[in-house]
This record gives C-alpha cells, sequence and structure tokens, in this order.
C-alpha cells in the first residue's frame, strides 16, 4: 500500500447519522506534495481532513503514514500540526508561548523552546513578536502564528483547514503565495483543505476535487481546467457555457446559432465516441470576430472584470455563451460575431 | 429635532425608574448607614468592642470560605465529568445536578435534617448498622453549615464551569491534541485556565451567597454566632444601633466581593471564537460499565433530601419518634393544610406576594433593562449600580433596611409606614428580584440585533408599536426567565421573611419554620411539597410562556 507515497488515505469512509460524509476515498500524497481538498461546502473535505489527523475516527478504511498504518492512533501520537480555519490560537498564551506548546508537551527545554520558536517565528516573517499577546494580532499574524506553531514540532505531514478563508481579499492574495512560499523553501509534505479555487490553485501541485464525499477528480490545476472527467468538474473549476454536440472520438459538432460547428475535441478516457455529449466553452475561447464568420448573437451583459470584460451573447434560442475580451467598445444590444479560437476543447457526458 | 424627542423618551422611562429605586434600594440602606453613625463611633465602637461580634465575623469569614471550598471540591469534578465524559445518561444527569438549586433555602435546610440530623434517617441507620449508643455526628456547628452551603451551592460552581466548558472553542484542544500534548498536559495548560474566569466567578458567587446565608446557620448553627443571625438577634433585643453596624459591616463585606468579581471578569475574560464543537471522551471497557452505577449513585444522593421531605409529608405527626423511617403513613398532613384555613393562609399569602413582587418586577426590570442596553443617557451609570446593588446586599440587610425605613410615616421624608402591613414584604420580594429580572431581560436583548428597533422605526413604526412587536417579542425568553426565577425566589423567601413578617401575612417558610419548632415535622414537610409543586409549576408556566428559542444542532461538515 505504502509505495513511494508519504501519506496515503486508503477507501476513507464516514458516515453522520444518515449521511455518508466521505465515502471510500482513496488519495496518495508524495512526500514534499502540496495537495488541496477542494469542494463545496458539505463535500466531505474537512471531515477527510480531520480523519488523517485523527480527531474523527473513520467507520472504515485506512490511513498510511511512511508505510506505518496510523489509523488507531490517537491525534497526539501522530504528530501532524493541523492549522485550524479559526486558528485555534490559546488565547491566554503570548506568541511564543503558543507557538512553543507542542515542543513543551514533548519535554523540551525551556532555554531549547524558544530557541525553536524563534526559528519558527522567523520562517513566517514573525521575528521578534514572541512577546506579543494573541488579542493584538492581525488576521494575518495570526494566521502565521498558527503556522509556525504547527511547523515548530517538524510535522511529517502539515494539515490546513481552510487556512485563507478568514482574509480579506487583499491579504489572502499576498498570504497564499507567502504559504506556498513558505511550504515550498521548507520542503514540506502538506494537504489542505479549502473551498476557494484561486487558493487550490495558487498553493497546490495537485488538486483533489470532492463532491458528496466523493472524489470527483485528481490533477494538477491545469489538468482540472483543461481536462475535466465530468460536468461537475467543468462547472467547479472556471466558468463554462455547455454546448450539446456528437463526438466521434476526435471532433465534436455542435448545432449553435443555426450552423453546424466542428471543433477538435478532448475527451476524458471513459467517453467513447457518442452522439449525445457536452462541449465545455470557457470564456477565454471564446472571442469577437469583425469578419462576420462566427455565430451571430446579441449582446445581453457586459460586466467589467479587471484587466478584462466578461460579455454574454445570446446565439440562438437556447443557447447563451460568455466570453472574454479586452475590447470596450461593445455595449449591450450590439449585434456582434463569435467564435471558438482556441481548440481542442474539452467534451463531457451530460 | 429626532435626537431630542429620543432624550425626552429616554427621561420619561428613566425618571420612575430611577425614583422608584432611589427609593425602594437606596435610601433604605442609607438609613441602616446613618443609623450606625447616630451616636457618632459609638455603636462602632461597641461592635469592636464586643467578643461576640468579633466571633460572628471571624465565623462568617471560615463559614464562607469553607464554603467555597466544599463547593469547588464538589462543583468541578462533577462539571468536567459531565461536560467532557460521553457516557448514557450524561445530558439526565446534567440537569439532576441542578435539583439542589431547586430546593427552597429554607426546605434544603430542613431536609438535612431529616437526613442527617441528629435523629434523621441517615444518622439512625448509621447508628442501628454500627450498633452506637449515640448518634455517629450531630449536624451543628461550622462543619454542619459549610456542609449544607457545598451541597446547595455546588451547583453555581457545576453550572459556571460547564458552561465555561460548552462555551470553550473545542479546536482548541484538538490544537493542542495536534501538536503532541497529553489528555493531563492539556486539561493544565489549555483547559483549566480558560475556565478560570468561570470557575472564580462561580466561587465569588458562593462566597457572597454564604456570607449572607441565614437559614443553615440559623437551624444548624447551635450557639453559633455568623453575621446574619447576629443581626436579626439584635434587631429582636432592641439593639438597632448595633444591628445597623453589623448589617453596614455584612454589606460592606458583600460589595468588596462584587467589587473583586467584576474586576476579575474584565481582567481575564477571552472572546472564544470558532465552532465550539465540543470533544466527549467517550469511556470504553470496564469504565464504561462502571460509569452508570457511579452515576446512578451520584443521582441517588442528590435526590435523597428530596426523596425525603416527601416521605416525611406523608408520614403521621407524632408516630416519628426512634425508628429509622417514620413507622406509620397517612395523607392526613395534606388534607389538613386544605382544610384548615388557618393553615392554607400561608399559601395564600406566599403566592400573592411573590406574585405581586414579581410582577412589578417584570414592568420595572424591563424598562431598566430596555433603557441600559438600547438608550444612552446621563443617568445610565446610576441605573446600572441601582439594578445590582440588591443582588450584592444580603438579604438580611435589605430587610433591616426596610424595616428601619418605613416603619412610620413621615411624607417630608418619604417614609410610608410598612412595617406590619401586608406591603412590606412583596417591596422586599421586589427588591430581591430587580438584579435577577434585569440581568436576564439585558442578555436577551443583547441578542437582539440593534438595527431591528431602527428599522421598524425607518418603515414608519411609533416608538410604541416597535416596543409591541420588535423590543418585547425579543426581551420575552429573558422576561419568562427573569420572571422564573424571581417568583421561585419570592415564593419560598425565608430570610427577609423571617425580619418583616406578621402573623397575617406570614408566608410559608415562616409557617413551616413554626410548625418544625411544634415538632409538627410531618405538616413542615407538607408545606414543603406544596413549595417544590408551586416552584415546579411556575417553571413548566414560564417555559410554556416564554418559550426558549430552539438550539441549533450541528452537523460537523467540511
Amino acid at each position: 500500500m505504502a509505495g513511494a507515497a508519504r501519506l496515503s488515505l486508503d477507501k476513507l469512509t464516514r458516515r453522520f447519522r444518515d449521511k455518508l460524509a466521505v465515502d471510500a476515498l482513496s488519495l496518495e500524497i508524495a512526500s514534499g506534495e502540496l495537495v488541496a481538498l477542494m469542494g463545496a461546502s458539505g463535500s466531505g473535505k474537512t471531515t477527510t481532513l480531520r480523519m488523517v489527523a485523527g480527531y474523527e475516527p473513520p467507520d472504515s478504511g485506512r490511513v498510511w503514514l511512511e508505510g506505518k498504518d496510523i489509523t488507531a492512533r490517537a491525534p497526539r501520537v501522530r504528530g501532524f500540526g493541523m492549522v485550524f480555519q479559526h486558528y485555534a490560537l490559546f488565547p491566554h498564551m503570548t506568541v511564543g508561548q503558543n507557538v512553543a506548546f507542542g515542543l513543551e508537551a514533548r519535554g523540551v527545554s525551556k532555554a531549547e523552546r524558544s530557541a525553536r520558536a524563534a526559528t519558527a517565528l522567523a520562517n513566517v516573517d514573525l521575528d521578534g513578536a514572541s512577546p506579543r499577546a494573541i488579542q493584538s494580532l492581525s488576521g494575518g499574524e495570526q494566521q502565521r502564528v498558527a503556522l509556525a506553531r504547527a511547523l515548530v514540532i517538524e510535522p511529517p505531514v502539515l494539515l490546513l483547514d481552510e487556512p485563507l478563508s478568514n482574509l480579506d481579499p487583499n491579504l489572502r492574495r499576498s498570504t497564499r503565495n507567502e504559504l506556498r512560499a513558505t511550504l515550498r523553501r521548507l520542503g514540506l509534505t502538506a494537504l489542505f483543505v479549502t473551498h476557494d479555487q484561486e487558493d487550490a490553485f495558487a498553493v497546490a501541485d495537485r488538486v483533489a476535487l470532492m463532491e458528496n464525499g466523493r472524489l470527483l477528480q485528481v490533477g494538477a490545476p491545469e489538468e482540472l481546467h483543461d481536462n475535466p472527467v465530468s460536468r461537475s468538474v467543468a462547472e467547479f473549476i472556471g466558468r463554462a457555457t455547455f454546448v450539446p454536440g456528437d463526438y466521434d472520438g476526435k471532433s465534436v459538432t455542435v448545432h449553435v446559432a443555426g450552423t453546424a460547428t466542428t471543433l477538435a475535441a478532448r475527451a476524458p478516457s471513459t467517453l467513447g465516441p457518442e452522439r449525445n455529449v457536452l462541449a465545455v466553452l470557457r470564456p477565454d475561447a471564446l472571442a469577437f470576430v469583425k469578419d462576420g464568420s462566427g455565430w451571430a448573437g446579441v449582446v445581453t451583459d457586459r460586466r467589467f472584470a479587471g484587466t478584462q470584460l466578461v460579455y454574454r451573447v445570446r446565439v440562438d434560442s437556447e443557447t447563451e455563451v460568455e466570453l472574454q475580451s479586452t475590447d470596450r467598445d461593445v455595449r449591450e444590444g450590439d449585434k456582434v460575431s463569435v467564435r471558438v479560437v482556441r481548440e481542442p476543447v474539452s467534451v463531457v457526458a451530460t | 429635532m429626532k435626537v431630542k424627542a429620543d432624550q425626552r423618551v429616554s427621561w420619561a422611562l428613566a425618571t420612575p425608574v430611577l425614583a422608584l429605586l432611589l427609593w425602594s434600594v437606596v435610601y433604605p440602606n442609607v438609613t441602616i448607614i446613618a443609623g450606625s453613625f447616630a451616636h457618632g463611633l459609638g455603636y462602632w465602637r461597641d461592635f469592636a468592642n464586643s467578643p461576640s461580634d468579633r466571633e460572628a465575623l471571624w465565623t462568617t469569614l471560615v463559614v464562607s470560605v469553607g464554603s467555597v471550598i466544599g463547593a469547588a471540591a464538589v462543583g468541578l469534578p462533577l462539571a468536567f465529568v459531565l461536560s467532557r465524559v460521553d457516557f448514557r445518561g450524561r445530558r439526565f444527569l446534567q440537569a439532576v445536578a441542578t435539583l439542589p438549586a431547586a430546593l427552597p433555602p429554607l426546605v434544603g435546610v430542613i431536609a438535612f435534617l431529616f437526613l442527617y440530623g441528629e435523629s434523621g434517617v441517615v444518622t439512625r441507620a448509621v447508628q442501628r448498622a454500627l450498633h452506637l449508643s449515640e448518634p455517629p455526628w450531630r449536624l451543628t456547628g461550622i462543619w454542619a453549615i459549610i456542609f449544607v452551603h457545598a451541597y446547595t451551592m455546588y451547583v453555581y460552581v457545576f453550572l459556571f464551569v460547564s458552561a465555561g466548558l460548552e462555551r470553550l472553542d473545542g479546536t482548541l484542544d484538538e490544537a493542542a491534541a495536534g501538536l503532541g500534548a497529553s489528555t493531563a498536559f492539556r486539561l493544565r495548560k489549555v483547559t483549566l485556565p480558560l475556565v478560570t474566569p468561570a470557575l472564580a466567578g462561580s466561587m465569588l458567587l458562593v462566597f457572597m451567597s454564604a456570607l449572607g446565608s441565614f437559614s443553615a446557620p440559623y437551624i444548624f448553627g447551635g450557639g453559633l454566632r455568623v453575621l446574619s443571625t447576629q443581626i436579626v438577634a439584635s434587631k429582636l433585643n432592641g439593639a438597632m444601633g448595633m444591628a445597623y453596624v453589623e448589617t453596614t459591616v455584612l454589606a460592606i463585606t458583600a460589595i468588596a466581593a462584587l467589587l473583586l468579581l467584576r474586576w476579575f471578569e474584565r481582567r481575564r475574560s477571552y472572546a472564544v471564537t470558532g465552532k465550539g464543537s465540543n470533544t466527549r471522551i467517550s469511556l470504553r471497557g470496564p469504565m464504561a460499565r462502571l460509569a452508570p452505577f457511579l452515576a446512578a449513585s451520584l443521582v441517588f444522593v442528590l435526590v435523597l433530601p428530596h426523596a425525603m421531605i416527601v416521605l416525611v409529608a406523608f408520614a403521621r405527626d407524632g408516630a416519628w419518634t426512634t425508628q429509622v423511617l417514620p413507622p406509620e403513613y397517612t395523607l392526613d398532613n395534606f388534607k389538613r393544610l386544605a382544610t384548615d384555613p388557618q393553615l392554607w393562609l400561608p399559601v395564600r399569602n406566599s403566592i400573592s406576594m411573590a406574585a405581586l413582587a414579581t410582577a412589578l418586577n417584570i414592568v420595572v426590570c424591563f424598562v431598566a433593562a430596555y433603557l441600559l442596553v438600547r438608550r444612552r443617557f446621563a443617568g445610565r451609570g446610576l441605573l446600572q449600580l441601582l439594578v445590582v446593588l440588591p443582588w450584592a446586599i444580603p438579604a438580611t440587610a435589605i430587610a433591616i433596611g426596610l424595616a428601619s425605613t418605613f416603619d412610620r410615616s413621615a411624607p417630608a421624608q418619604l417614609r410610608v409606614l410598612l412595617v406590619g402591613t401586608f406591603w412590606i414584604l412583596p417591596l422586599a420580594y421586589f427588591v430581591r428580584g430587580i438584579p435577577l429580572v434585569t440581568s436576564a431581560v439585558e442578555s436577551s436583548l443583547r441578542q437582539m440585533d440593534p438595527s431591528l428597533e431602527d428599522a421598524a422605526r425607518g418603515l414608519g413604526a411609533s416608538w410604541l408599536l416597535a416596543m409591541r412587536r420588535v423590543v418585547i417579542p425579543a426581551a420575552r425568553p429573558g422576561l419568562a426567565a427573569g420572571a422564573t426565577l424571581a417568583a421561585i425566589t419570592a415564593v419560598g423567601e425565608f430570610v427577609a421573611s423571617i425580619v418583616l413578617y406578621t402573623h397575617a401575612n406570614r408566608p410559608i417558610s415562616m409557617e413551616i419554620l413554626a410548625q418544625l419548632r411544634n415538632l409538627s415535622f410531618g405538616t413542615a414537610a407538607a408545606y414543603s411539597v406544596l413549595l417544590i409543586l408551586i416552584v415546579l409549576l411556575i417553571t413548566v408556566a414560564a417555559r410554556l410562556l416564554g418559550g426558549r428559542p430552539e438550539r441549533v444542532e450541528t452537523i460537523p461538515t467540511a
């Protein structure tokens, strides 16, 4: 079972009353790998993380760490550092005491404790914060103290539960970059839970997407975006317009705006040539064309999204596509022409 | 314009409330303090030179500290076990553990007399079993008082610490475990420090209750003097100057404890964040089988006083002499209560006086709580002080204050003759109920989103309509809970009653005492059962009327 994996989850299952929270979930994490468990709330990602940490006993299935079955071990024996969503910093201790707590529990001498706590704090850019009170910290600082507290015990795998969800958007962006940099620099293996795909994409090497207690797809962020294995994955990752079409094994023919258009296609291995599939049209794969060669349509919505604009274009009575463009001159109600400019497009089963 | 109108409303509400509280709470206390200096420092010198008063002060402090230790020794472990260990019947046991608080003070003391007194059931059973010629112990003196206090007052420690543990963010414990801390280490380093404010608060509460306690020292004291009994004795002897000094000393001690409590609460309270999901240890193996047995024995010990009262209520008066259990049972005690108008009178008195006091509490305390939570005006600080004052001042002191202020009619001094009339006891009950009802309503109103009232006004509702449709419904759970507490306290009130009652308006507690003196134990117990039933009835009625907000159960999800 172990192989090269540092941490391996083997058919973990957990049921709450009549709800199957986690359903036979298997996942392997290699040494030094950063993996995100992503999903909507209620998908079972936190329960999975808690089973890995040992806070929640699985109804069945095993957890392996470096080839050893640790399923029956108590959390304190596993020694995974965990960063909690609300950080769970001890309010009656200083920053330094918080960070040194895991060492104190291991009977490390006071001098060594404070030296190692100082190093851990320096690792998260909080040099000299040791005597400060927890109440005096900002949200971002609290997050970093929680990280330092987990790092100081040198965990075999670092677990993080929504570590960024309590930060405001700007801080969140910079913190996630720092988080990845810190984890990389220290060569850590980490499993973290998030509902936010930007967080997942920014931090993780691989993303495990969950829905209703099951893994939908595991892969690098680009892979999930470009090669979704199902409509659910395509819906969860990025934005997309789904257009029905026929797939012949290499290309997909869609009937839009009164014309049949054949596009190069890429399908998950489970999908063979089939008449009824859905082509996934990403907003960045579509563009306005001036020569009138594309699908004719009317702009129904125009929204400014930072560097680009997002337009919705009604191309026939059933289909409204979303497209991303740097063109600012198009207005609502304008008659336009739209074309797929990036192929292949991915297809998924209906 | 709007601000001015708002200020007018604030003052229109605050003026009568402040006037009533100044008159009924502050004025009597000022009378006492002034009375203690009526002969300059003469009374104070007498107090300092009186060996019995010095002994009383010292004994009061010893009893109070002993009660704190006893209550914590019982309440703290019990709270930990019942909130942290999961076993069958845990919730039931949590409810049973609060039973001693449901006994009106005098009734609890009598139950102990029946159980552990010289001729009590347990005492005699032990004596029989060991073939002793003398009872194995006497329930008198300091230890007896502390024993009774620990039994009735551990509930404060239990409730405070349990609440503290429930509020505690469970992820803190998980975080500590994840960092490698053992159970004992987590308890010492994380859990105990975090419940320290709750523990300290409850211990000071026990201290203050023990300080003002009257029933236990009065019944079990033997020759022992404590301040509260000393005050009543001085008053009975007509030594009012001495009573004033003793009352002032008792009140000052209590207020000092209150200030200490407030200071402590402010110093060490942490905002607890997080989901607050609680981790409980599940018992396995032999402990799991032992736990229900231990729990059952605990329930037995806690229910015993209640059971004893019920048992004695059915015992034939005079037939119970040297047997372990009463030999003859009858319904006569209850029949006599229901048929003899003289015996029924105290029941009617207690109910009507408690109802009157509680009704006044509801109106006055609602307005006070509304002003405290929703309004900013100059007299707010004073109002805040006035509503907690009766909580800090022991009941004996309140009673002496009322007795010496409203003992004559002198309109120029705002004095009305109330002593000897029906009205003095409801007034005393009202004063004792002020902090209970006000704080309950305050906490309900604080939970209300403050913008709700503004939203209602913004939608064009008049102040009265907003009050009726928004504020009062929000205050309802607090009103129900506070009024329940006030009514329960009033209907079984003993400490203020013994100072202020007259034969015509004697409440149940005084009649119980009279029956005990007559050695009519069965009748005394029947009154006690009736009192417990009334308390139950009030509780159930309040639940139905006020309702409690549903607790939302959360299932852990991702």
